[in-house]
């Protein structure tokens, strides 16, 4: 299986009716259990790509295409981690990691037996019946995380989902995710402007440039998955984010002129 | 030699956490309850214009026990549940419709804006002009007076309802009715309640309206006898129970939103 962006480009009009292009000509794909992390300056429009492949937006031109899935499956399964964790406030944690199956057609007895196999492997033990408003940021994304693998989708979208968080827990949710992600090894597409978090999870990262948002360069990351932060890998580790973070420091600091 | 003297940081907001005991919601309310109580056994006021508390609460009771207090009560309970619930659940629909659906929304809210700025009140002889002095004009009034502000506070609500949370349904594959079911209504319903408590108000208010014109029983028509006779306790009994009624409802409403939005 394979998911393929097959030239996708988006315009927007702003406020004056007047055209901008925020993709232009977007090619890559994703692969078998591969982890592809989307890595540009604020405004290059990532999440923008990240919308389309999730389909929560039309692309202007070109589309995004699964390749090899089994003939009896009619729509590919798609599992989105949102930026804004968007857990409903009125459903108790299980029901919200359910959600999915729910809407699956799962039912009862089942699908809250799988939500507790994914409640248990993010480490949300205990909290079953606790409403969203009271876990703390972290937590609440930890449920994010197990509502999107409760559905066992063929693509694992994740939107920022750790840019909410405090530096601490952000650390701590990239160690827990690389070990979760080991047990699914599900095909993911990563958005982030956080180049180590990058470096951290990826197995290609695909850095973007802005203005119109283009594919600037494709880097596999040629680390072992596990242990990147270790003492051993410190100066290839470092090399790959120096490398990256040259690609993008000139339109960042354009970016940040615009404000 | 003398010990240095401790000087020990005193917490200077310490008044925003003050403790107040139970009692002292009653206070105010007992207070007043005895003041009048005083002016009426010094006869400062003929009970003509204001009964004593006591004299309103034997009053009650003997009306309770020997006359139609109860029969009344019950006729006005039922036109104010009927009445409510119908304007309630028909405002509920639509204004969930109207929020929803765009073609609902340009087509209907400028119909439901038009109308909602009439006092309803004043439609009351009308409604008794199309359908005569029965039970029906009473709660199609009551319902028509409930219905507004529930209709836009469903359609408000609806709109308030975070797009996040509606595309991450759909990215989970929810359907339209699944949405609107799961996602759309319970995020409306905070505001949905709001609309709910300020039509139990009015309805109470075009209930009494409705009695006072045209009604053999309830207690609209009670009060609106009783003062003509000049019999001011049982008037008073009357606004009583009016009032009572009103808390009742309130409180109820209180228990049901506590009850659906354990999440809040």
């Amino acid at each position: 299986m394979r998911v393929v962006v097959d030239g996708v480009s988006k315009t927007f009009r702003d406020k004056k009716g007047k055209e901008v292009t925020a993709l232009s000509q977007i090619d890559f794909a994703i692969n078998k259990e591969e982890f592809v992390v989307l890595v540009g300056p604020s405004g290059c429009g990532k999440s923008t790509l990240l919308n389309i492949v999730g389909g929560l937006l039309s692309p202007t031109e070109g589309g995004v295409y699964f390749e090899g899935l089994s003939a009896k499956q009619d729509d590919p399964r798609l599992g989105i981690v949102f930026q804004e964790i968007a857990l409903f406030p009125w459903r108790t944690v299980i029901d919200n990691i359910a959600f999915g199956l729910e809407e699956m057609g799962v039912g009862k007895k089942e699908r809250l037996e799988k939500a507790k196999v994914y409640l248990d492997m993010v480490g949300l033990t205990g909290f079953e019946q606790a409403y969203p408003k009271q876990l703390s940021g972290g937590m609440r994304q930890r449920a994010g995380i197990a509502r999107a693998l409760a559905i066992e989708p063929d693509l694992l979208l994740m939107d920022e989902p750790f840019s909410a968080l405090d530096a601490q827990t952000r650390t701590l949710m990239q160690e827990e995710l690389l070990t979760i992600w080991s047990r699914t090894r599900l095909s993911t597409l990563y958005v982030t402007h956080n180049i180590s978090e990058a470096v951290y999870l990826a197995d290609r990262v695909v850095v973007l440039s802005r203005h119109p948002g283009r594919i600037k360069e494709i880097i596999p990351i040629d680390l072992p998955k596990a242990g990147r932060d270790s003492e051993e890998f410190r100066v290839p580790f470092d090399d790959y984010v120096k490398q990256i973070w040259n690609l993008i420091r000139q339109e960042a600091e354009d970016a940040l002129k615009e404000g | 030699m003398a010990e240095p003297s401790k000087k020990y940081i005193k917490n200077k907001v310490a008044f925003l956490e003050t403790k107040v005991p139970g009692y002292a919601s009653l206070l105010g309310i007992a207070v007043i309850l005895l003041l009048w109580e005083l002016i009426c056994r010094l006869e400062w006021v003929s009970p003509l214009f204001l009964p004593a508390p006591t004299a309103i609460l034997t009053t009650g009771w003997e009306m309770i026990t020997q006359g139609d207090l109860l029969q009344n009560v019950g006729a006005s309970l039922y036109r104010i549940v009927l009445g409510f619930l119908l304007g309630a659940s028909v405002g509920i629909a639509i204004g969930l419709a109207l929020g929803f659906s765009r073609w609902a929304e340009a087509i209907g809210s400028p119909i439901v804006y038009s109308l909602y700025t009439i006092p309803k009140i004043a439609l009351l002889p009308l409604i008794v002009l199309w359908l005569g002095i029965g039970e029906l004009p009473k709660i199609t009034i009551i319902a028509l007076g409930v219905f507004f502000p529930v209709v836009i506070n469903t359609y408000s609500g609806v709109k308030n309802v975070d797009a996040i949370l509606i595309k991450a349904a759909v990215s989970f594959g929810a359907s339209h009715m699944s949405v609107i079911r799961k996602v759309i209504l319970p995020g409306a319903l905070p505001v949905i309640f709001a609309g709910l408590k300020l039509a139990a108000g009015t309805s109470l208010l075009l209930l009494v309206a409705a009695e006072m014109i045209a009604a053999k029983q309830g207690i609209g028509s009670m009060v609106l006898h009783y003062g003509n006779l000049m019999l001011t306790t049982k008037l008073m009994v009357g606004v009583v129970v009016l009032s009572l009624l009103g808390l009742l409802f309130n409180r109820g409403l209180q228990w049901l939103e506590n009850r659906l939005l354990p999440w809040k």
